[in-house]
């Protein structure tokens, strides 16, 4: 069942059509296992059909694997401040080596939702490192992959600090300050608390939805032993009883078949877009994090242009001859400062529009999810009506 | 669906303090036979008190009260089920079952039983073969008793008793309603004697004995987990139809006071009295009471009886000479073969169905926690919202969480059900108990026949060897004239005691013949009413399970455009 996440910027058409419209369409498909043991990885065909001017050709493939997409993610996270940007399913080293068939495709179809996603996203789908993931050959990938492992990639360890000092309001340590610069603005403060709580209710969510995809699992193997043990029993018993006993059995079995059935649908359609839900809420602390860093920065150069001033006029007052120096200093500074300022601004202004997108999409997705979890179950569970059901005549038979 | 606005709230204290449903108590197996204890605790963790389900049961596996078996399909309160309207199917919706004792008042959402008022029987449902007679038994009122005759422990020794009601219309009991007080000693001792008397039939096994402390026997867990036990076990006496009628049964549920049967518990009389009669038995003196023969040898009673029976069953298996007597009727082998298959089968059928209601539960379980946590994020985010689409989503939260709580409920009601039905296997397990007795009972009459007809041939022999010895003492031999007419005698007396066997050999594969008819066609008739009943229920709640998410996917509908 595919989600309905294959947003296009303008309609689907085919690349062929004469359209003023312009689109850009993605698909991750085929995955592929390749390699040995530790080394083993999957690749991906990446399918573009565009009309964007800026892109090669009406029609691009190629071979990707997931280090590329963590590249592509890393590169908007740097260079799109204040924009959401789409999570990834994460790197799970455990499940990687069991590359089990559900596994796979559960990780195509959050890369496919992944790279769609930004594909949609009317500024994101400007960007020219998105157009590198897109286009570029196989060598020129490995190389910038690789490449920016040391400079982009953020440690762990910092990320976490960075999401503690928004949390709480601990010093900064890192900054050697003592007292944490935030912005007391009380709507972003409901905000950051919003998206905090979230996570956690969220998480809990998925974490049940999770477990009832176990419990789908486990009603339906205990169905087949039960079907089992009863069709034992018919042939022990014979006769008519026999013959029930034998019915019940095989129905039970065969009710087996499609709890299972359900437990994957139930895994695709309503737990993984929960967990895609608590990766989105995740990525944006990441963003919010990214902010109160420009803030700060802000603040830094703020207080440092001040500085800078008094300085400036006490070297005027005493003729210094250190006064050039000082206002090319004070002039750059300036600029730094207006930049700074911007960036920051650019942050809020982008963080606004972002979180009515996100909330309005959200919506729409945890309807779809919602619509899907009930179908299966009304599904489920009339499979089930109507399976017993048909039992009950031949029961009839069997007392007569 | 706004309109159940606290509905789901209230649900969700519902099961604020479900931990006792999380915690499943394990109970140690107390039947050395079978452990059905992750069964049992799983019943006893239905009774949740929030619910008003059956109260605790027990954790013998001789302890369901057939009283909840489920209503045989023609008890039906539901007449379109009649109709076999399977055209139309009927909604099943309405169909609950409750079990019939409404004395236990057990009320499944509070509808009463169809058949409370028809009290045909305290049995399964099938309706007993003498058309209108009944027995119902009640075991209540446990109390603490003290022991007054000389106890060597100061303090006394205190005891517990039940009270035990019967309401009849047999007329061979007299009264139409009576109580007496026992203790569990007492059932040990009709249990004991019911074994005695009829032999060959499968009667019930009682309730085990359970030797535990004092302090534990006190114990209010304890003691009432005894009297479901007693209370089940009487009434699969009264369930059998020759020991309904048995003086036994009648003495123990009517006499007042000291139960008047034969203790079995007087070892040291008898040690004394087979040590006395030991000497005369060793020298063949002794003349060996036709009656006693009825019974199988016993320790301390009959020792020589014990040693001569073992030497023939010994020779049974490795002699090299067939047996006087044996089991001819191939038709029973084969029964005894297919009833050792059927325990087996039985066994392993009632271990899956543990494990089908276990993973039933669990699946209702989760369901409900994921409709609360819904229910918080729901609440979340009605309480954050900035944006209407926030509010939008909170209401498709609630709607789907208000159906996950509602299938939650739906599942742990089948789930009780199917626990009542699937207990029939449970049941049949036990009985298999005394069908091997009964089993037991033949192949120990059997042998004592052919221990008795070994007997007299080397009585015989002797006595030929006696008669040939003397005739060639021209005269006579005074002596060994006189041995031989003991020897005479004995056989004489031997004779009877063989004949009195072969009859009650006879008498207990008749007693055999009849129970194994009498067994399947109950076996039948219980196994289609369990199985009808399980399926039914299945289907009746699967469709209301249905109907709930049925409603939430059109809501939700709208969601989903069509696919590119």
């Amino acid at each position: 069942m595919e989600p309905q996440q294959r947003s296009v910027s303008g309609s689907s058409q085919s690349p062929r059509s004469p359209s003023s419209q312009p689109f850009l369409s993605v698909s991750v498909t085929d995955p592929v296992k390749l390699g040995n043991g530790v080394q083993a990885y999957i690749s991906y065909r990446v399918i573009t059909k565009t009309n964007f001017p800026e892109y090669q050709g009406p029609e691009k493939i190629v071979i990707r694997r997931y280090s590329d997409f963590v590249w592509l993610r890393d590169r908007l996270f740097e260079k799109y401040k204040g924009i959401f940007i789409p999570p990834l399913p994460e790197k799970s080293a455990v499940e990687k080596f069991r590359f089990s068939a559900e596994f796979i495709e559960m990780r195509r179809q959050a890369l496919d939702i992944f790279v769609n996603r930004i594909a949609s996203h009317q500024e994101l789908q400007q960007s020219e490192d998105l157009r590198t993931f897109l286009q570029a050959d196989e060598e020129m990938m490995e190389r910038l992959r690789s490449h920016e492992t040391g400079i982009f990639k953020k440690k762990p360890a910092d990320l976490m600090q960075i999401f503690k000092d928004v949390q709480s309001r601990v010093s900064d340590v890192v900054l050697g300050k003592e007292k944490p610069v935030e912005e007391s603005n009380p709507e972003y403060e409901k905000l950051k608390n919003y998206v905090f709580e979230l996570e956690n209710h969220l998480a809990e969510a998925q974490k049940h939805a999770y477990r009832l995809v176990k419990r789908h699992r486990e009603l339906g193997q205990s169905l087949s032993d039960f079907g089992k043990a009863a069709k034992l029993l018919g042939a022990c018993e014979g006769n008519a009883l026999g013959k029930a006993f034998s019915e019940l059995g095989a129905k039970s079995e065969t009710l087996s078949i499609k709890l299972q059935k359900e437990a994957h649908q139930l895994l695709m359609s309503f737990e993984e877009p929960l967990k895609d839900y608590v990766r989105a809420v995740q990525s944006i602390k990441a963003t919010i994090a990214e902010r109160a860093n420009a803030f700060r920065q802000q603040c830094e150069l703020a207080e440092t242009i001040k500085l800078k001033e008094i300085n400036l006029d006490k070297l005027m007052l005493t003729r210094s001859d250190k006064v050039g120096e000082a206002e090319i200093e004070y002039k750059e500074l300036k600029a730094a400062s207006e930049e700074a300022t911007n960036r920051f601004e650019t942050i809020v202004r982008l963080m606004n529009e972002e979180i009515v997108r996100f909330q309005e999409q959200k919506t729409v997705d945890m309807g779809i999810a919602f619509h899907e979890f009930a179908k299966g179950q009304a599904r489920l569970a009339n499979g089930i009506a109507d399976a017993w059901r048909s039992l009950l005549p031949k029961l009839e038979v069997c007392s007569s | 669906m706004m309109g159940s606005e606290n509905q789901g709230f209230e649900e969700a204290h519902l099961y604020a303090s479900k931990e006792e449903m999380e915690n499943l108590v394990l109970d140690e197996p107390l039947n050395d036979n079978k452990s059905h204890s992750n069964y049992r605790s799983a019943l006893s963790s239905l009774a949740d008190t929030h619910h008003p389900l059956s109260p605790p049961v027990a954790a013998t596996p001789a302890d369901s009260d057939p009283l909840l078996a489920p209503p045989s399909y023609s008890d039906f309160g539901n007449p379109s089920i009649h109709d076999n309207s399977y055209l139309d199917p009927p909604s099943y919706a309405d169909v609950t079952f409750s079990p019939f004792d409404g004395d236990t008042g057990n009320d499944i959402n509070g509808i009463e039983s169809p058949s409370k008022s028809s009290d045909n029987s305290g049995s399964l449902s099938r309706s007993p073969s003498s058309s209108s007679e009944y027995i119902k038994i009640t075991v209540s009122n446990p109390q603490k008793e003290q022991e007054t005759s000389n106890s060597l422990v100061p303090g006394g020794n205190t005891y517990v008793t039940y009270l035990i009601t019967t309401r009849t219309n047999i007329p061979e009991f007299g009264a139409s309603e009576f109580s007496v007080r026992r203790r569990f000693r007492d059932i040990v001792t009709l249990s004991d004697r019911l074994a005695e008397s009829y032999r060959g039939y499968f009667v019930p096994p009682r309730p085990d004995k359970n030797v535990v402390e004092s302090q534990v026997m006190q114990k209010q867990e304890f003691v009432e987990q005894r009297r479901v036990a007693l209370e089940k076990y009487l009434r699969r006496l009264a369930d059998h139809p020759v020991i309904r009628k048995s003086d036994e049964l009648k003495v123990f549920l009517q006499v007042q006071g000291k139960l008047p049967l034969p203790t079995s518990t007087d070892v040291a009389s008898r040690m004394l009295d087979g040590a006395a009669k030991l000497p005369k038995q060793l020298f063949g003196e002794s003349a060996v009471a036709p009656h006693e023969i009825v019974q199988p040898a016993k320790g301390g009673r009959d020792l020589l009886r014990l040693f001569k029976e073992l030497r023939q069953s010994m020779a049974n298996d490795w002699g090299g000479s067939k047996p006087p007597v044996v089991e001819e009727d191939k038709e029973f082998l084969e029964r005894k073969e297919k009833m050792h298959e059927l325990e087996q089968q039985l066994s392993n059928a009632s271990q899956q169905a543990e494990s089908l209601v276990k993973a039933q539960q669990d699946m209702g379980e989760t369901m409900g926690e994921l409709g609360l946590a819904f229910i918080k994020l729901t609440k979340f985010e009605n309480e954050e919202a900035m944006f209407n689409s926030q509010r939008v989503r909170a209401a498709d939260m609630k709607g789907l969480a208000t159906a996950a709580v509602k299938a939650s409920r739906f599942y742990r009601e089948l789930n009780a059900q199917t626990v009542k039905h699937l207990d029939t296997f449970h049941e049949y397990l036990g009985l298999m108990l005394s069908v091997n007795g009964a089993f037991s009972d033949r192949s120990s009459a059997l042998l004592t026949v052919q221990t008795l007809i070994s007997e007299l041939d080397s009585l015989h022999s002797r006595a030929e060897k006696l008669e040939s010895a003397s005739s060639k003492i021209f005269g006579g031999d005074k002596s060994r004239i006189h041995k031989l007419e003991e020897l005479k005698e004995t056989i004489r007396v031997t004779e009877d005691a063989k004949n009195v066997a072969i009859r009650e050999y006879e008498r207990i594969k008749e007693n055999n013949r009849s129970e194994l008819e009498r067994l399947d066609a109950e076996r039948k008739s219980d196994f289609l009413n369990m199985l009808k009943g399980f399926v039914l229920n299945q289907v009746g709640y699967a469709e209301k399970i249905a109907n709930v998410w049925t409603k939430v996917a059109e809501e939700t509908s709208g969601y989903v455009r069509e696919s590119s």
